[in-house]
């Protein structure tokens, strides 16, 4: 029988792979946070940064915490018109509230990085694209 | 049915048996080889297609997985030949004459198939096509789905294992256990799934708990260690036992209360209950599927009905309920029950149930009612479950799934 070797660099080592973590917060973890009194709250903080400082060496670009969904403007150009209006671009119980890009291995990595996470209730994790 | 009737459909098993035992292998091997999940299956299902054609006129070859091999190498070939951006990978193929597929690397294919990040739908057609061989059509008719559905479940799943980059390999030691599990709900699902559908429905589809059973096993032979995996294999197997005893001649469902027991598959249930055994002298604490193993042995080796050990199956009811507390499971205990303590204390429990809309609750209060002698209430319970049921034949199913 004959078998096709292919000298290639495969996917399956060394390869990395690029995701953005949305963080998504919920109303009732924005409950949570108002009833913390001011030295919870900097220990719910700390826990973050013990986080961003545990995963350093896989975050490509720490990102931003976003202010809250009520400060943001959408603009929808999909009528030929721009049409700027108030909010966030889907009014909903749950707002990205963050963002952080990670470089790892693959997803497996991802979700044991985003299974540690102190904060937010809800992590999104999308693969960036390769341009 | 005549003779030639059956010399077809027994081709048409090999067939799929052979398939079956070649396409996962192959398609393990084709992703280790070219690192790319989904070209690797597009080839090793082009490659079943093209065996599916001309294996019933030309008769299965020797050496299938060399045969499937060869051809699936060719298409790729052919692939590459189309595809300018491949020149470079084209020039960089050799040949190695009489070297053997790779090594097993259908563990791997498996966790892939079943990895969390995609869809419980995705995972069992994933499974079925790329560890089990089947194709499209087949999984369409084995699922009662559209082909065209199945077809862009498919192919969605296999662009997010790509652009989402889920690895192809086995999860780390701590993350095998919620992997695995993952993995035996994709192949219980599928088992029941085959299990519960009616001999009419399966006339023209693939036997799913065939394939349930095969996957188990290799899954078995690959994790022997994992008494889970021997769990769900003994239950699989010792409900498979029963089956001569589960259809009349014209196809209708027997409720295991009345089966004829001498048709049971005496040699299936002893060596099924002997790995449950196995299991459990060297596991403590077993598993939830070791536990509903455990209460198939109860039933499969019980002389009949009345005669069965109920008070085993009671504590096995409540270990399992321990592990994973649900209504339904509590349903399936009070028929213990009531053996053991009497239909009115089972009476009692069922109606602490918030199971209102789920037809066999009041089948089973119906069956309570009656042997307390409360003949009207035990009829109205009886209509209520056939209101909410769409047929006779489906409240025998659901019925017989409590006797499970």
């Amino acid at each position: 029988m004959t078998r096709i070797v292919i000298r290639l660099k495969l996917s399956t080592g060394g390869k990395r792979v690029k995701y953005v973590l949305m963080f998504i917060e919920t109303e009732e973890y924005l409950k949570e946070l108002d009833a913390m009194t001011p030295g919870e709250r900097e220990q719910a903080y700390q826990r973050v940064y013990q986080w961003f400082d545990d995963h350093r060496d896989k975050i490509s670009d720490r990102g931003n915490k976003l202010q809250g969904a009520e400060t943001a403007t959408t603009v929808r150009l999909d009528g030929g018109v721009a049409m700027t209006t108030d909010g966030p671009f889907i009014e909903g119980k749950e707002v990205v509230s963050g963002f952080t890009e990670i470089d790892v291995a693959d997803l497996d990595e991802a979700l044991r990085m985003v299974k540690t996470w102190p904060a937010c209730p809800v992590v999104e994790i999308r693969p960036v694209a390769e341009m | 049915m005549n003779a030639d009737v059956n010399a077809e459909v027994s081709t048409e098993d090999e067939l799929a048996r052979v398939v079956r035992d070649h396409a996962g292998r192959l398609a393990g091997a084709l992703v280790s080889l070219l690192g790319d999940f989904s070209a690797a299956e597009d080839l090793v299902q082009d490659a079943v297609e093209i065996a599916l054609r001309r294996w019933p006129v030309e008769g299965i070859p020797d050496r299938p997985d060399a045969w499937l091999f060869t051809v699936a190498k060719r298409r790729g070939l052919d692939v590459l030949r189309r595809q300018q951006n491949y020149r470079a990978k084209l020039a960089e193929l050799q040949h190695q004459d009489e070297q053997p597929v790779a090594s097993d690397d259908r563990l791997r294919l498996i966790f892939t198939c079943c990895h969390p990040a995609l869809a419980r739908e995705a995972q069992v057609a994933l499974t079925l096509r790329v560890v089990c061989g089947l194709t499209t059509a087949q999984i369409a008719a084995a699922l009662l789905a559209k082909e065209s559905a199945v077809a862009q479940r498919i192919t969605r799943a296999k662009r997010k294992i790509t652009d989402a980059g889920i690895p192809y390999r086995i999860p780390r030691d701590d993350e095998l256990p919620e992997r695995l599990t993952e993995v035996l709900t994709v192949i219980y699902l599928l088992f029941n799934e085959g299990y519960l559908s009616s001999t009419a429905e399966r006339a023209h589809s693939r036997d799913l708990v065939d394939d349930a059973e095969w996957l188990t096993a290799l899954l078995h032979g690959l994790l022997p260690n994992e008494p889970e995996v021997a769990g769900l294999l003994a239950l699989i197997r010792l409900h498979r036992a029963r089956t001569p005893a589960r259809f009349t001649p014209a196809g209708e469902l027997v409720l295991l209360e009345d089966q004829d027991r001498t048709l049971w598959d005496k040699t299936a249930i002893a060596e099924a209950t002997a790995l449950l055994t196995r299991t459990a002298h060297r596991h403590h604490a077993p598993g939830p599927y070791q536990l509903q193993a455990a209460i198939a042995a109860c039933h499969s080796e019980a002389p009949t009905w009345a005669e069965t050990d109920w008070r085993q199956i009671l504590v096995l009811y409540d270990m399992l309920l321990t592990l994973q507390p649900s209504p339904v499971t509590c349903l399936h205990r009070s028929v213990a029950l009531s053996f053991v303590e009497g239909p009115a204390v089972a009476l009692a429990e069922v109606d602490r149930l918030a199971l209102d809309t789920y037809p066999l609750f009041h089948a089973t209060r119906a069956q309570f009612l009656r042997d307390l002698g409360r003949d009207t209430e035990a009829h109205v319970a009886d209509e209520r479950a056939a209101d909410l049921t769409a047929n006779p034949a489906q409240l025998d199913l659901l019925r017989e799934r409590l006797a499970r």
